[in-house]
Order: structure tokens, then C-alpha cells, then sequence
């Protein structure tokens, strides 16, 4: 029995080895052109994208492993260089899978010496979802993500209230009858937010290019 | 009297049509209902996860009749699960080399091909008992049979609820869907 079932794992374990490096890259390059055209679909006119890392100590260009502490981000440019806007990944917990959507930020001119950055979102997933409704949508033209005022996290967290009742720039009005899928978009924009922000926020000026 | 070992081991037209129409898994057998209500949105989504599906069910039965001898009884569904497990991993990493956008669109089910009673109703019933390739072709029918049930659905509503076929259009803009 045990060199039969030796057998049998030895076979099955040969067979999923060869199948992940015999499709290692395919993958890799699949993943590297829908990112990228999540990240076009949200920054419309960007040419190039890049990987950056915001670090405590700075941004740096993202090349191999990430840095101790570091948080991935993207920056488009457009066909002459100038940069077009950055763009973070978002995930949360739906009902039956993973939401994620490629958020788009732009900074605000500074007001009293703090920066504002507000989040843009648009679904840049391919599967019919309620929030492709153009009136979900609005939640996301003018998403308040603005960092405290010692750099260290949002001045408000992000959060889903109930359908009709949103009454600040920093809460999203969740779908009526969709609740699970409009938290999950929620806590994945808030936690992506409360880690790249504060962090992103105090060097965003060493980006241009 | 029982029938020669010969006659046991021919593979007959019916061997590879069992499954496709007499025993069809989703008219007939009603399994495999999950990723047959879940997927079927469209018609390619309903054909890719038969084709995914059929692939498991052949080259697992294939498997698990190769090893059919020397398998002992109280170990053979821990067997085979871990054989379809095996293929489902195997196709889940080509589905992903193949289109990301496909994968997403058929999210979890993928995964769940490992508990798709038809796979493991055929391992059990049909290659555990017979040699390797008549439970090929058993399974390819059953697999084809699958196909069918699928693709029936996935049609049927891309048509009624997007005009669409396979995303062409056939009823012009001005369609109103029907559901």
C-alpha cells in the first residue's frame, strides 16, 4: 500500500512541478499585461507604466524584490514622458472571490501644509459586476483619502455605509442589494490606502520625471 | 455465465456515446450542477469549463485505470482524489497561461472540478474496473456529454440575455434582453 501510494504522489507531484515551470512565464507575462491594462484603464493616455516601491525612507524604482517595509505601486506616463498618474492595486473579500480593482490617485495641491490625495476608481475587472452601474461609479470620482496631519495614516478611514445615507467624501454609498461585494471594494480601497499613503504622501515629488 | 475477459474489455460505440447521450451527465444524470448553473453566462465561458472539465475526467480516469490494479480498496477514493486534484492543479496553471481573463471569469469553479461528482462517479464506477483505454473513451464521451449540457445552457443564455453569440452580436444594438 505505501509503494503504491509512494507511486501514485510521485507521479502526481512530477506532473504539478512540470506543469508550474512549464507555465511560469506564460503566467508572469498574462499577469504583467492585465495589470498593465488595468492600470491604462484607469489613467486614460498613459503610454508606459512603472513599478515604483514608497518605502518610510523614499520611493524607488521597483526592480526584483521589494524593499523591507515597502508598498508597490505604478506610475503612468504618457507618450512624452509626463507623468499621467499613479495607480495602486485594491483587494477585498467578495461574496464568492476576491474584488480587486487598480485605483488611480491624484494629488491635490497642497492646503495648509498637507498634502491631499484623492482616490479615483474605476473597475478595471473583466467580469459583469454590480459596480460597473454608472451611479456607483460617482462614489468613486472624489473618494477622500486624505492623509493626518503627522503622515501616519488616513485622516479618515474608508468605510461602506448603507445605500442612500453617505453624507462625507471619505464613505462609499454601498450597492443596494450587493452589500458584501460594496465592503469588500471599500476595505480594499481603505487598506490600500492606509498602507501606501502615508508612506507615498511625504516624497510623491521625487516622481516627475 | 459470465461473459469472456475479451468481451468485458471491447470498446464498443457505446462505450464513447454512454456519456454523451444515454447517460449525459446534466440532461440525463443531473451532476456537475454547480459550475453548470455558475458559469454558463456565456457561451464560451460554458464551453471553456467543459473543455477544462473533460480534460480532468480524461487523463484522471486514464490514471486511476492504470493504477487500478495495484491500488488497494481502502485507499482508492483518497487515490483518486488526490489523481483529480493532481489534473485540476494541471489544468488551473494552463487556464492561467492560457488567459487570465478566462480564469477570472471562471473564478472558484475551477478549483472546483476536484469535487465534481462526475469525475470521481467515473473513477469509481468505470476506470477503476476497466483497462486504460476504454476508460478514455468512456470518459472522453462523458466529457463530450458535459460539453453539450454546457454549452446548451451557455448558448441559450448569452442569446436570451445579451443577443450575443460567443460575443457576436446577432440581434443588432436595439436588442432588449429577454431575462
Amino acid at each position: 500500500m505505501i509503494i503504491t501510494m509512494g507511486l501514485v504522489a510521485t507521479i502526481c507531484g512530477v506532473l504539478i512541478v512540470g506543469a508550474f515551470q512549464g507555465t511560469q512565464d506564460a503566467i508572469a507575462e498574462n499577469k504583467r499585461i492585465t495589470l498593465e491594462r488595468a492600470v491604462f484603464k484607469v489613467l486614460p493616455g498613459a503610454a508606459s507604466v512603472r513599478e515604483y516601491a514608497a518605502t518610510p525612507a523614499g520611493i524607488q524604482p521597483l526592480t526584483g524584490v521589494m524593499p523591507e517595509g515597502g508598498v508597490k505601486f505604478y506610475a503612468a506616463y504618457d507618450k512624452e514622458g509626463v507623468l499621467k498618474g499613479i495607480a495602486a492595486e485594491a483587494a477585498g473579500k467578495g461574496y464568492a472571490d476576491t474584488v480587486a480593482r487598480a485605483v488611480r490617485l491624484r494629488r491635490h495641491v497642497p492646503v495648509h501644509r498637507r498634502h491631499r490625495c484623492r482616490v479615483h476608481a474605476r473597475d478595471a475587472g473583466h467580469r459583469r459586476q454590480d459596480h460597473h452601474r454608472p451611479g456607483v461609479l460617482k462614489n468613486f470620482e472624489a473618494l477622500d483619502v486624505r492623509v493626518n496631519a503627522e503622515m501616519t495614516a488616513l485622516a479618515n478611514a474608508v468605510k461602506v455605509v448603507k445605500h442612500g445615507t453617505k453624507k462625507n467624501a471619505w464613505e462609499i454609498d454601498a450597492i443596494a442589494g450587493a452589500t458584501v461585494t460594496s465592503k469588500a471594494v471599500g476595505r480594499g480601497i481603505s487598506e490600500s490606502a492606509q498602507k501606501l499613503l502615508p508612506k507615498l504622501v511625504p516624497h510623491i515629488a521625487e516622481l516627475k520625471p | 455465465m459470465s461473459l469472456p475477459k475479451q468481451a468485458d474489455d471491447a470498446i464498443t460505440f457505446d462505450t464513447f456515446m454512454e456519456g454523451v447521450w444515454r447517460q449525459n451527465p446534466v440532461f440525463v444524470m443531473i451532476l456537475g450542477m454547480c459550475p453548470t448553473l455558475a458559469v454558463t453566462v456565456s457561451a464560451e465561458n460554458a464551453l471553456s469549463m467543459g473543455l477544462a472539465t473533460t480534460f480532468v475526467l480524461v487523463s484522471s480516469c486514464l490514471l486511476v485505470s492504470m493504477v487500478r490494479n495495484l491500488v488497494p480498496k481502502e485507499v482508492r477514493i483518497a487515490t483518486y482524489i488526490v489523481i483529480i486534484a493532481t489534473f485540476v492543479t494541471l489544468v488551473d496553471y494552463l487556464i492561467q497561461a492560457v488567459s487570465l481573463k478566462l480564469y477570472e471569469a471562471l473564478g472558484a469553479f475551477i478549483q472546483l472540478i476536484v469535487v465534481n461528482c462526475i469525475i470521481l462517479g467515473r473513477a469509481e464506477a468505470h476506470a477503476s474496473k476497466n483497462p486504460p483505454l476504454k476508460s478514455v473513451v468512456n470518459a472522453l464521451g462523458m466529457g463530450i456529454g458535459f460539453c453539450i449540457g454546457l454549452f446548451a445552457l451557455g448558448a441559450t443564455r448569452e442569446i436570451l440575455g445579451a443577443g450575443k453569440l460567443f460575443g457576436v452580436s446577432l440581434f443588432g444594438e436595439h436588442f432588449q434582453p429577454w431575462v
